[in-house]
């Protein structure tokens, strides 16, 4: 489904590479979880995947379609929750939906149908008139996924969706996300929740410096290392205790 | 086409949903335009209201100042203030109490008398009218100097004006004293007028219009194009700020990730910001039509020319929602296009002869009037306001204006894409 190749990306100015030679393959249907401490790279991959950044070198393909000449029909088959909220504050969440679903040539009663229907899923019913202004971390970051969604995308990047939201509404998103897996959405998903990601993914790579430093199912992880009884504890042991400041 | 409507929809409700910004949108530009135009209005009347008052410090006492005082009093544009200490005046007028102040000579009927009367003396005698054995003895005579004092922060068009009409008043008084002269010389008779003093040479102004709609240039006529541009030109302002906020949002990023060209969502932009820029100037119309003539100004005359108005506005705003696009294409933050919109927008005004006209600019700077989009657009609506011109003499200008659009959105286009190229 998604096939990197010695991808690579450095930023204008920057003395290292943000991520460097890195090859992955995703397969069909999986929840893939890229984990790794800040600046190591997570959301740098998105963005290229997602074609919101160019890649140094390298190269992908997405459903079989090179990111250089197909970019228009990859973005109609790739969904991206961004870490941002990225909604407009002073629109009302259905509004919102509304626009970035036609956006997709989505439009009239189906999109409308849609809309509810996703917002009912997401417990939003009650708010779909409500501006997103007015609405919590958890409540905006709901409304942030259904937007990437109403396409049906056949991939999702998500990058740190549950960051910031209380247990109520990440157990929401995550049930949501085991959802649309199930009916045959392919993930990628970054995340700081290494119990969430363990959980919920099929595969983890875990990415430090801009490269892969393992990657496999997480049981599989955590026997292979020594002493582990948990993701993190593999993480720890791969990417060292040092606080990873940068600015 | 179904993107663009909704990226129009999009705008429109963002738009609405600023209930104070839309205010500011709209109220904001007439108010300047009623304060402009108020301000301006006497400068286009040729009777003042308000007389300017003025410091007069007689120290000749003759008929020469008094004939200077009386021209003063009936020109009805100034308030004289008698005075008769000059340190004091001085002082006066340094420290702005009162905008000017005419010191006239000591001695200035004297000599004034004197010198002409000798000088026409001279002349009787060079005809043989006088007694040539007599030899003319000149006086020496300093020439006198009327001292005009003006408040330092006084503009230099009201110092020309004035000191052009007190030129004018004090060659009259020359020449009248000339004439006096040869009276009394070749006449004893005081009834009897040998010259007409009255001027020869007269001016009128004549409208040069075909007549058919005879247009008085009048403040109003002046500054409802004039500003109506500006207030249209400062909407790159708001949707510059609109396009950094979506890019400080995230959604200009979702947006990216959409399949949706930069092109469609700038359409969506443009038709939004450019019916505002209509509408502003609907409002603008109406408060010339309606609300002036209650503030005591000329009413504004549209009648016959509203769809040639309408289609310069249209186009002009074409061309500021351009501006607004690039702008708000390459600005990275509020703090980068709020003050630079505003501040362009003020540059462009200055060079596009919306304060001062074309022609009193230097050389260089007519040269670059001629390349900013606000003079096309001014001189569009002084073609259709005052100058009655039909749709062929505007098509040069209000093309300009739509390649003015193009470009401007071109070149956005073309540096969002090689910006965030992939």
């Amino acid at each position: 489904m998604i096939l990197i190749d010695q991808l690579s990306k450095k930023y204008k100015g920057a003395d290292h590479f943000s991520v460097f030679d890195l090859s992955l393959k995703v397969n069909e249907g999986e929840i893939f979880g890229l984990l790794g401490p800040n600046g190591a790279g997570k959301t740098t991959l998105i963005s290229m995947l997602s074609s919101l950044l160019k890649p140094t070198s390298g190269s992908f393909t997405i459903d079989g379609q090179d990111y250089k000449t197909n970019t228009n029909k990859l973005k109609q088959s790739i969904g991206i929750v961004p870490q941002e909220y990225a909604l407009y504050p002073s629109l009302t969440a259905f509004e919102n939906l509304n626009y970035f679903g036609s956006m997709y040539g989505l439009k009239g009663k189906t999109l409308r149908e849609d809309i509810n229907a996703q917002l009912h899923l997401l417990g939003l019913t009650d708010f779909a008139a409500k501006k997103v202004k007015t609405f919590s971390g958890g409540m905006k970051r709901r409304v942030n996924l259904i937007a990437s969604l109403l396409h049906r995308p056949k991939i999702l990047f998500l990058d740190e969706p549950t960051v910031g939201v209380d247990v109520q509404s990440r157990n929401v998103i995550l049930e949501h996300l085991k959802k649309i897996n199930a009916e045959g959405t392919t993930i990628i998903y970054t995340s700081h929740h290494l119990n969430e990601a363990e959980q919920l993914c099929d595969r983890v790579a875990i990415i430090d410096k801009g490269s892969i430093v393992c990657k496999g199912e997480p049981a599989a992880l955590i026997k292979a290392q020594k002493d582990a009884t948990h993701l993190e504890d593999v993480f720890l042991a791969l990417t060292g205790k040092a606080l990873r400041d940068h600015a | 086409m179904h993107k663009l409507w909704a990226s129009t929809y999009k705008e429109f409700l963002l738009l609405t949903r600023d209930l104070g910004g839309l205010a500011v949108l709209f109220l904001m530009p007439l108010l300047l335009v009623i304060t402009i135009t108020v301000i301006q209005d006497n400068t286009f009347k040729s009777i003042q209201a308000a007389k300017i008052p003025v410091l007069l410090l007689d120290k000749d006492k003759g008929s020469v100042a008094q004939n200077i005082r009386e021209n003063l009093a009936a020109s009805e544009l100034f308030e004289l203030v008698n005075n008769d200490n000059e340190q004091e005046v001085q002082e006066l007028v340094r420290k702005g109490t009162y905008k000017m102040a005419i010191v006239i000579p000591e001695n200035l009927t004297k000599d004034l008398n004197l010198k002409v009367e000798e000088n026409v003396e001279g002349i009787l005698a060079k005809f043989g009218m006088e007694d040539e054995s007599i030899p003319m003895v000149k006086t020496k005579l300093q020439p006198k100097v009327v001292k005009l004092y003006f408040d330092p922060a006084t503009q230099q068009s009201f110092k020309g004006s004035v000191r052009s009409n007190i030129n004018q008043m004090i060659a009259k008084i020359e020449s009248q004293t000339i004439y006096k002269a040869f009276q009394e010389q070749l006449t004893e008779d005081d009834s009897e007028v040998l010259f007409d003093t009255d001027h020869f040479i007269s001016f009128k102004e004549i409208d040069p219009s075909d007549g058919t709609k005879p247009i008085t240039p009048n403040s109003t006529q002046h500054n409802i194009p004039a500003w109506t541009l500006f207030a249209i030109f400062f909407i790159m302002l708001p949707l510059g700020i609109n396009m950094v906020k979506e890019k400080n949002q995230g959604t200009f990023v979702r947006l990216r990730t959409n399949p949706v060209s930069y092109a469609t969502v700038l359409g969506g932009k443009t038709l939004v910001f450019l019916s505002v820029a209509l509408v502003q100037f609907a409002l603008m119309l109406l408060v010339g039509v309606y609300l002036f003539p209650t503030l005591g100004l000329p009413q504004l005359e549209v009648a016959g020319r509203l769809p040639m108005l309408f289609t310069v506005a249209f186009f002009a705003g074409l061309a500021a929602v351009g501006l607004g696009l690039l702008l708000g294409t390459m600005a990275k933050t509020q703090e980068q296009s709020a003050p630079f919109a505003a501040t362009f927008v003020v540059i462009l005004a200055a060079v596009g002869g919306v304060w001062v006209p074309v022609f009193a600019m230097p050389k260089i700077m007519q040269s670059l009037s001629q390349l900013s989009p606000m003079n096309w657009g001014l001189n569009a609506f002084y073609d259709v306001f005052l100058r009655d011109v039909g749709f062929i003499e505007i098509l040069p200008k209000i093309t300009l204006l739509a390649l003015f659009f193009m470009a401007t959105t071109l070149i956005a286009i073309v540096y969002n894409k090689r910006k965030n190229a992939v």
